[in-house]
């Protein structure tokens, strides 16, 4: 089992005859991790098993070569901000995060020097004092957010953490998954927001009806979409000229040109001779090449290639 | 400093106080432990409206408080009280969906159930053991210089000191009976309504039955004996009283044995809140 990575090796769980997450294996390195897929792909399932909260039907699970059936080693580096939205009732903000410190076993000043700066961390400081009944959703989310960081845990694990955040907290929130991520830490997101996802992520594991459909890179997921063309955007000073010049190559499928007359979309099966193809002909041409960038290696597109608009696998 | 499990115990029972003791949600127990105190208090005034002619014995007295202590403390305020107050210690986690964040702290489960079973048995404790002590030294007031002598040179205190310790006894072994069906039911009051006729057929059952519960030996352990009422009388099956040197043990024995199962399974539970 490695050290360094979160590892499921063959994971199945089953709810009854219900399929949670089926025959899954994938390491996870350092770095932001997001699970994206819809509803019942099988997200917090995967979440609540490498937290321990749930077992396996069957299969291996390894944390940093910690099994999650030892919460007494495992709870010390995992913290979990689940989607459950209950908290203990009668504490404020201070004391829930403040209670479940002390059963790190903890004293009562690192307690308080904690809470105060994991308060501090997702700024709910001034209303630390106030019972969790009665903050906003937005408050509850980020004083759970402030629970799972509390002990400063090696993998921080998060599930739809920016549900009910307003834009602000969202934008301080997705900072700190960054900076958690820098320190080469594990961050571990599920989210159905695909542009955030793409913004912060390292890798992406997409997930459809409780299997891994892809994982890795966003780009070398897309890369790997064969039957899907790439499409890539060319801003020049002759798009038109471009086009004619590109359909030589049998693998283009499609060529656009924008509105302004100055950007060429383009579809190809081989991004690869593209790219060997375009060279030649700006070099030949005397083609002036503003930008070439890939128009759909984001989360957003390989979530429609792989698992489609309506949520089952493609 | 103290060992990491022992703080980690004393974290947990230090929040499940603060969490319980003054909780809305156990009104209806404080109401249980207060019930006899206030049926004590309302005879002591009772008779001293009376005046002293028209007193019954102290004996008479005696009587009185083993029936209420048998057939109220322990067969409905204890047993009762327990219930709400053990079987909620990780099912009323459950139901608020917030049994999670104790199985996201780094410590043992095992741990866990201590630490949640000794704040429950320290709420019981106040409330039962306290009642009956308040109820026993409230009844017979009104006999004033007598009732003294009673207490500090008879029988009396020898009496509340037996009372108390099978309250206690009591709040461990229900306590550690309503903890398990907590863990392992979905919904506890069907094993407890099982629990409940068991525990009320046990004057009933063939002697080797008898022995399967554990108001045989709380009541073993009671000072003075309560006469049957007809018609029950004939068809209680008479058993030796078990001796205090096997009853106390054997109640710990079996609390202790229910606790190591419930830790057991606490190892072995997954959260699952029925979404």
């Amino acid at each position: 089992m490695s050290q360094t990575q979160i590892t499921f090796a063959n994971v199945s769980r089953f709810y009854g005859e219900v399929l949670g997450i089926n025959n899954v294996s994938l390491s996870i390195p350092p770095g932001i991790t997001s699970l994206v897929g819809p509803n019942g792909s099988g997200k917090t399932t995967l979440m609540n098993l490498m937290t321990g909260l749930i077992r396996p039907t069957q299969g291996e699970i390894s944390v940093l070569g910690v099994a999650p059936d030892h919460p007494e080693r495992l709870c010390r580096m995992v913290g979990y901000c689940a989607q459950f939205d209950a908290f203990p009732k009668g504490l404020t903000g201070h004391q829930f995060i403040y209670w479940f410190l002390r059963m790190h076993g903890m004293s009562h000043a690192e307690c308080e020097e904690k809470t105060d700066a994991a308060l501090e961390r997702v700024n709910m400081t001034p209303a630390g004092n106030r019972q969790v009944g009665a903050y906003s959703k937005g408050m509850r989310q980020r004083i759970k957010l402030a629970q799972a960081i509390a002990h400063d845990p090696q993998v921080l694990v998060l599930d739809e953490p920016l549900n009910g955040l307003d834009p602000m907290a969202r934008a301080e929130t997705i900072a700190l998954f960054r900076d958690w991520g820098a320190k080469g830490r594990y961050v571990i997101v599920s989210s159905h927001i695909l542009h955030e996802v793409d913004q912060i992520s390292d890798q992406v594991i997409l997930l459809s009806q409780g299997y891994v459909v892809a994982e890795g890179q966003i780009q070398g997921v897309r890369s790997e979409v064969k039957e899907q063309p790439m499409q890539i955007l060319v801003r020049c000073d002759n798009p038109g000229g471009l086009a004619a010049r590109l359909f030589q190559d049998r693998h283009m499928v499609e060529a656009k040109i924008s509105n302004d007359r100055k950007g060429l979309l383009l579809r190809t099966n081989d991004a690869d001779s593209f790219y060997l193809l375009l060279n030649r002909v700006v070099l030949e041409s005397g083609l002036e090449v503003e930008s070439v960038a890939p128009a759909d290696d984001d989360v957003n597109s390989v979530y429609q290639y792989l698992i489609g608009a309506d949520g089952g696998a493609v | 400093m103290s060992p990491l499990w022992l703080r980690q115990i004393g974290a947990v029972l230090r929040l499940e106080l603060k969490k319980t003791f003054f909780s809305k949600r156990g009104w209806w127990i404080y109401c249980l432990a207060l019930g006899p105190v206030v049926i004590t208090l309302l005879h002591w005034l009772f008779e001293l409206r009376q005046g002293p002619e028209h007193h019954h014995t102290l004996g008479d007295d005696s009587t009185i408080f083993a029936a209420l202590f048998l057939f109220f403390y322990l067969r409905a305020t204890i047993f009762f009280g327990c219930m709400g107050i053990f079987s909620n210690l990780f099912r009323g986690e459950m139901l608020e969906k917030t049994l999670h964040y104790y199985f996201l702290t780094p410590m043992r489960r095992e741990l866990l159930v201590a630490g949640k079973y000794l704040a429950g048995l320290a709420v019981a404790l106040t409330l039962f053991v306290g009642s009956t002590a308040a109820a026993f030294l409230t009844l017979s007031r009104h006999f004033g210089p007598a009732w003294s002598d009673y207490l500090y040179h008879g029988p009396g205190l020898s009496q509340l000191g037996s009372y108390m310790l099978v309250a206690a006894l009591g709040c461990v072994g229900y306590g550690a009976v309503f903890l398990m069906c907590g863990l392992l039911f979905r919904n506890p009051l069907i094993p407890a309504a099982v629990v409940f006729v068991w525990e009320n057929l046990n004057p009933f059952l063939p002697d080797l039955l008898k022995k399967i519960s554990i108001i045989f030996y709380l009541k073993s352990l009671c000072p003075v004996e309560v006469p049957v009422p007809p018609p029950f009388s004939v068809m209680v099956v008479e058993s030796d009283p078990t001796p205090m040197w096997i009853a106390v043990p054997g109640l710990l024995a079996v609390a202790a044995i229910l606790l190591i199962y419930s830790a057991i399974s606490a190892r072995q539970a997954e959260i699952n809140y029925g979404e």
